[in-house]
C-alpha cells in the first residue's frame, strides 16, 4: 500500500494532551459528588464562553462533540435514534447525532479519553448567532435534566453592525449574569471577566497567525489540518492551555516554511473551502487533494474563527462584537467581500462549496453566491453535495469526479 | 489497416462505450457493452470488438479512460473526468462556445465551453438520481415496459401526464395512482420525459448554443424534442451521442500522444 501523502504535524501530540486534560477535567467534575466540585456549563461554539469561565464554570461545547461523532463515523448509527424521537433527518446532524449519542449512551469520548460519558450540564447557554438549531439542541437537554437554559438571540444577515445592535447584545449578555451567579453560587467579577477576555484575545491572535502562515506558497498547513488544530481555539479559548499550544504550532509551521516543507508535496493548486467539513471524509478528502497536488489553504470554517474585537476595553462589548462580527452572522454582500479578500490574500485558484444538507447556515452556495463570486473574480468553483455528519447525504463518486474536474479545468486554462 | 490509432473508453454506471480514432481524427469503430461488475474485463471486451470492426491490430498508440470506472482500465495511460471528455467530444463537433447537457445513467451534467473549447463552468445534478437514466429505467420497470419501448410511446401522444414529484421513488408511487385512475401509459411515459427535462432546466439557464449527449438522448429523441420546445430553440445532438465521452477520451489520447 502506498504511503499516505498527509504529513503529520508534530505539535499534534501536545494538542491531544491538552484536549485530553480538558475532557478529563470535565469528566472528573461531572462524576464528583463533592459539594465544591467545579460546575459545568454547556456553551454553543460561538456563545459567551468567556462570561461562563469568569464564573468558574468548566465549559463544554456540544458542537465539538458533534464533530467528534462525525469524524469517528458513528453519526449514521446515532442519528436514527434522534429521528425516532421526532428530530428530523433534515435538521442539524450535529444535533441529531449528539441527541442520538445521548439516547444510546454511546460516545467515542469514552474510548478516546477514558471518560464515563458526556459530562452533564449544570447550565445550558446558547447564542443563536449561528442558527436556531443550537437553541433547540440545548432545549432537549433542558427537558431531560431540568437545568436552566439561557442564551442570546442575535439577529442574522447583518451588513454593518450598528450601535443599536451592539447595545441590545451587550444588554443580553448582562442579563445572563443573575442565572449564572445563582447556579455557580458566585458573584459576578468584572476583573476576572476582563482577564478571560484578554486571554481569548491572545488566543485569537495566535490562531490568526496560524491561518496567515497558510498564505505562504507553498502552504505549510492545509484546511484539513486546521479543522483539527483549531480545537484549542474553540474549546480552550480563554484558558492558558490555548495560549500555551499555539506558539508551539506556529514555531513548527515557521520551521516548515524555512525548510521549504509544504503540507502538500509539489503544491500546484490552492483552494478555498466554503462550508462545513465533511467530518467523516476529512482524511479521504485530504488524500484526494494531495494526490492532485492541491492544497486547500483557506476556509470560511477555520478562517472566520478570529475574534479581533476581543481586544476592546469593555469585555461586554468585546464579546457582543466578536460574536456578531462573524461570517455566519453577516449578509450576503459582506460575505462576498470577505471571500474576495481571502481569495486575494491566499492566492486561490479554485473554490469548493460544500452544500451541507442539514446545515443551511453554513451552506453559502444556496443563493447564487458561487456564480456571482466566479463572475466577479474569475476563480472557478465546484459545489459538492454532502453533509457535516450524515454520510448518507454524501456521494463519494460524485465528489471525487467534481474535485478532479476542477483540477482539470484550472490546469487546462493555464 | 496499419498505422496509429487511439482509444477512448468511457465506463459509465450502466454502459461502457469505446471509440477507436485514426490519427486524422476519423472514427474507426465504436463498441458498446453493459458495464456490469468487471469494468476491466468489459473495457477489454469492447477494445477487442472495436479492433475487429476497424480491422486494426495491436495496442492503441494511446488510451484515455473516463467515466465512473476510469481507474479500472489497465490499458489506459491516463484518465480524465467525464466532464472533460464530453466537453472535448462536443467541441470537436461544435467548434464554438456551447452549453452541453449530458444525461447519463447515474447523473446529469451541464458543461459550458468557451469559443476556444475551454471549460468555463460545469455542474452536476444533486446526488439524487431524479432525471437521469436510472430514473427512466425505474419508470419502465414500474410500467412493465422495456426501456426500448419508451420513446415510441412518448412520441405517440402530445398529452403528458405530469409527474409532480422530484423523487424517483415518489414518482413511481405517483404513477401507481395515475394507473389506478385510468391514465394512458403513453401519457405517463411522456410525463416522465417531461420530468427529465424539468430536472435539466433547473440546473442551469442554458444560454447560447446547446448540445445534448449521453445514452438517454441517443435512445430517446423525444426528450430532445421536449427540451427544444422548452428552450424555444434547437438543441444539437452530436453524431452518436452515447459515444461523445469516449470520443473525447480518444481525442485526448491523441493529443497526449502528440504532446
Ligand atoms: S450552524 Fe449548522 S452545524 Fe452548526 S449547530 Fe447550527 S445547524 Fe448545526
Amino acid at each position: 500500500m502506498s504511503e499516505s501523502p498527509i504529513k503529520k504535524i508534530q505539535a499534534t501530540g501536545m494538542m491531544r494532551k491538552l484536549m485530553t486534560e480538558h475532557f478529563l477535567e470535565l469528566d472528573a467534575a461531572a462524576n464528583s459528588s463533592a459539594s465544591d466540585r467545579p460546575l459545568i456549563a454547556w456553551c454553543t461554539s460561538v456563545g459567551p464562553a468567556e462570561l461562563l469561565r469568569s464564573f468558574g464554570f468548566l465549559v463544554y461545547f456540544p458542537e465539538n462533540h458533534g464533530a467528534v461523532l462525525g469524524s469517528s463515523r458513528v453519526a449514521a448509527d446515532l442519528i436514527p435514534a434522534a429521528n425516532a424521537r421526532g428530530y428530523s433527518p433534515d435538521i442539524c446532524s450535529y444535533l441529531t447525532s449528539d441527541v442520538g449519542s445521548y439516547l444510546k449512551q454511546q460516545t467515542p469520548l469514552m474510548k478516546a479519553f477514558g471518560m464515563k460519558g458526556v459530562p452533564r450540564a449544570d447550565v445550558l447557554v446558547y447564542n443563536t448567532n449561528q442558527c436556531r438549531d443550537v437553541q433547540d439542541w440545548l432545549a432537549f437537554y433542558q427537558r431531560e435534566w431540568g437545568v436552566p437554559l439561557i442564551g442570546i438571540d442575535t439577529q442574522r444577515g447583518l451588513g454593518e453592525i450598528t450601535a443599536d445592535h451592539l447595545d441590545g447584545l451587550i444588554a443580553q449578555h448582562k442579563s445572563l449574569i443573575p442565572t449564572l451567579a445563582e447556579v455557580s453560587g458566585r458573584k459576578f467579577d468584572l476583573d476576572r471577566l476582563k482577564e478571560v477576555v484578554a486571554s481569548s484575545y491572545r488566543c485569537t491572535l495566535l490562531w490568526k497567525r496560524v491561518l496567515e502562515l497558510a498564505a505562504h506558497q507553498p502552504s505549510p498547513i492545509s484546511f484539513f489540518d486546521c479543522t483539527i488544530h483549531m480545537g484549542p481555539a474553540v474549546v480552550l479559548r480563554g484558558t492558558p492551555a490555548a495560549e500555551e499550544y499555539y506558539p508551539v504550532l506556529i514555531k513548527e509551521l515557521e520551521q516548515r516554511i524555512a525548510d521549504g516543507i509544504a503540507a502538500v508535496d509539489g503544491e500546484k493548486l490552492r483552494y478555498y473551502w466554503e462550508g462545513m467539513p465533511v467530518w467523516g471524509k476529512l482524511r479521504d478528502h485530504a488524500e484526494q487533494f494531495a494526490g492532485q497536488h492541491a492544497c486547500v489553504v483557506a476556509s470560511t470554517y477555520c478562517n472566520s474563527w478570529v475574534f479581533e474585537a476581543m481586544g476592546l476595553d469593555d469585555p461586554f462589548e468585546a464579546m457582543a462584537r466578536s460574536y456578531t462580527e462573524l461570517f455566519i452572522v453577516r449578509g450576503e454582500d459582506w460575505k462576498e467581500d470577505y471571500l474576495k479578500a481571502k481569495f486575494a490574500d491566499y492566492g486561490i485558484d479554485g473554490i469548493i462549496y460544500h452544500d451541507a444538507k442539514t446545515c443551511p447556515n453554513n451552506s453559502n452556495c444556496r443563493y447564487g453566491m458561487p456564480q456571482r463570486m466566479t463572475r466577479a473574480t474569475g476563480v472557478p468553483y465546484v459545489t459538492i453535495n454532502g453533509d457535516l455528519n450524515d454520510l448518507r447525504m454524501y456521494s463519494e463518486e460524485q465528489a471525487r469526479t467534481q474535485f478532479e474536474a476542477l483540477a482539470e479545468q484550472i490546469e487546462e486554462s493555464r | 489497416m496499419s498505422g496509429s490509432f487511439y482509444c477512448g473508453v468511457d465506463i459509465g454506471a450502466s454502459a461502457t462505450k469505446l471509440v477507436l480514432l485514426a490519427a486524422d481524427g476519423q472514427v474507426l469503430a465504436r463498441a458498446l457493452s453493459h458495464s456490469g461488475v468487471d469494468y476491466r474485463g468489459t473495457a477489454r471486451k469492447c477494445l477487442d470488438q472495436a479492433r475487429e470492426l476497424a480491422g486494426v491490430a495491436g495496442e492503441p498508440d494511446g488510451t484515455v479512460a473516463t467515466g465512473y470506472g476510469r481507474s479500472n482500465v489497465d490499458f489506459a495511460a491516463a484518465t480524465r473526468t467525464e466532464i472533460h471528455c464530453h466537453g472535448a467530444g462536443c467541441y470537436h463537433q461544435a467548434r464554438q462556445a456551447v452549453s452541453i447537457i449530458d444525461i447519463g445513467g447515474q447523473d446529469n451534467k451541464v458543461i459550458h465551453l468557451d469559443d476556444a473549447g475551454k471549460r468555463i463552468e460545469f455542474k452536476m445534478n444533486r446526488k439524487c438520481a431524479a432525471g437521469t437514466g436510472a430514473f427512466i429505467e425505474e419508470i419502465a420497470l414500474r410500467l412493465n415496459l422495456d426501456v426500448g419501448e419508451l420513446d415510441g410511446l412518448a412520441d405517440s401522444t402530445n398529452e403528458p401526464v405530469r409527474l409532480g414529484s422530484f423523487c424517483t421513488v415518489f414518482a413511481k408511487t405517483e404513477i401507481l395512482s395515475h394507473l389506478r385512475s385510468g391514465a394512458p401509459v403513453a401519457g405517463i411515459v411522456r410525463g416522465a420525459f417531461v420530468s427529465v427535462v424539468d430536472r435539466i432546466i433547473e440546473m442551469d439557464p442554458l444560454d447560447g448554443v446547446v448540445m445534448a449527449t449521453g445514452g438517454v438522448v441517443a435512445h430517446n429523441p423525444v426528450i430532445v424534442e421536449i427540451l427544444q420546445a422548452r428552450l424555444g430553440r434547437d438543441v444539437i445532438v452530436p453524431e452518436a451521442p452515447q459515444f461523445t465521452g469516449a470520443l473525447g477520451a480518444a481525442l485526448t489520447a491523441r493529443k497526449l500522444a502528440s504532446a
